[in-house]
């Protein structure tokens, strides 16, 4: 029984285990396993490397505009997901959920985003 | 109840609940277009041709089964063995599991000085990671990846071209070609020593000077000598020398598979040859596969690195 709950175990841990991100860096930067997920008007989307990122303004509870930027995956890693250079416009409304950097600053990476048509669309960063 | 059955009942219970989490694997990295070992699972190939290495090939488990930034020897003969999650290569959150072959207690047998220049590398990967904006790494600058870091670090899909003279491959990542001749040439045998006539001066190289041959008529065996000292072997930060000297061996295992091996032999910065890729499975792509572009530009990188990589790294508290 020991063994059959370890075999389990593996099995669960490898389901949940993170997708490699194929980026030119690793976690350093990033506060792991948090989570915060922001509505925002997208003023950027760049389809670029190393990295593509997206960089939109969202409300804070103050009421400012708060400038966001995330990362994700270099274009050839995000492809496969249906992301493209022409996922995003500026004007988009998005609701983006990220990864944030341990500093503070307005700064994460994409793991999910929402789009204006409703569809939820995944960056590989997950864990 | 035997107890095989039971871990596999548990097994198939804990896949079934948890299916949902599994979403995300169709969003593996995949190259579009390209053929994997997972999408063929019942293949039998036919026999290898003799003395060919010629096509497009991929890793045969997927665009993350090469080495990641972990680094050389993080993934020799490592795989997750899970029915239906295709190996990806590394864990990217420090906090998943990481099966034992991928620890970085496989250290390569530094000399003093190899230890001395690999702390003196500032790398974004691997287990001495820094925040992007805080590294020395060459290459994040644009700067040449170079020979054999290409192939040490996330090797992607390459075309290799047989000719009478020698064996051409173009790397994907910033689309960049290498020649290994096998018209008999002899490699330089010292960096002051004229190369390969002119118009080449003798010179140290970035891609290094490469020769091959094949050692039976299904293994193809390059040297490479030459190198500029300022590549790293890795995204992990591991250090070479200019007496660094590379062995490749190209295994052609079927139809469709070559398998390749890469040693590294640099008595300055390591007491002996070592194995820094083992046995990397490629898969030969359809003719038609159209390598898509991944290049460095300074353009991106500027405004990648003012927009988000500097801003990330204030305040430093991120290692």
């Amino acid at each position: 029984m020991r063994k059959a709950l370890t075999t389990a175990a593996i099995v669960f841990a490898l389901l949940i285990v993170s997708i490699p991100a194929l980026a030119h860096h690793g976690n350093a930067e990033f506060d792991i396993g948090k989570r915060v997920t922001v509505k925002g008007t997208v003023t950027k989307w760049s389809w670029s490397n190393p990295h593509c990122f997206l960089t939109f303004d969202a409300k804070a509870e103050s009421g400012s505009l708060v400038h966001w930027v995330v990362e994700t995956q270099p274009p050839r890693s995000i492809t496969a997901g249906g992301f493209s250079q022409f996922t995003f416009k500026p004007g988009d409304e998005v609701t983006v959920t990220l990864e944030p950097v341990k500093n503070g600053q307005p700064l994460g990476r994409m793991l999910e985003v929402v789009l204006p048509s409703g569809k939820k669309m995944v960056t590989g960063h997950i864990d | 109840m035997p107890k095989r059955f039971t871990a596999r009942l548990i097994s198939l219970l804990a896949v079934s609940i948890f299916a949902p989490l599994l979403a995300p694997a169709q969003n593996l990295p995949r190259q579009p277009g390209a053929v994997y070992d997972f999408d063929r699972p019942d293949e039998k190939p036919g026999p290898a041709p003799k003395r060919d290495l010629s096509g497009v090939w991929e890793p045969a488990k997927g665009p993350g089964a090469a080495i990641q930034g972990k680094g050389a020897l993080s993934m020799t003969s490592c795989e997750y063995k899970v029915p239906g999650v295709p190996y990806t290569g590394y864990a990217y959150d420090a906090k998943a599991p990481v099966p034992d072959c991928l620890q970085p207690k496989q250290l390569p047998p530094y000399t003093a000085l190899g230890r001395k220049t690999l702390l003196a590398h500032i790398p974004t990967e691997g287990y001495r990671m820094v925040a992007s904006a805080l590294t020395n790494d060459p290459v994040p600058a644009c700067n040449p990846q170079g020979f054999p870091r290409i192939v040490l670090h996330d090797f992607r899909t390459s075309r290799i071209i047989q000719t009478p003279e020698n064996v051409v491959i173009l790397y994907e990542f910033n689309k960049k070609w290498r020649v290994i001749w096998t018209d008999g040439r002899e490699l330089p045998k010292n960096p002051q020593e004229p190369t390969w006539g002119t118009p080449d001066p003798p010179e140290s190289r970035w891609w290094g000077y490469s020769v091959g041959r094949w050692a039976d008529d299904y293994t193809f065996v390059a040297d490479s000598t030459g190198f500029d000292d300022r590549t790293w072997l890795d995204n992990a930060g591991l250090p070479h020398s200019d007496a660094l000297r590379v062995e490749e061996r190209y295994h052609r295992l079927d139809a469709v598979h070559l398998e390749m091996t890469v040693t590294i032999d640099d008595p300055k910065m390591y007491t002996k040859p070592w194995v820094a890729l083992d046995k990397l499975r490629l898969r030969l792509q359809p003719a038609s596969l159209d390598i898509p572009e991944e290049e460095c530009a300074p353009l991106e990188t500027e405004e990648y690195n003012s927009q988000f990589a500097k801003p990330a790294a204030r305040s430093a508290k991120v290692k």
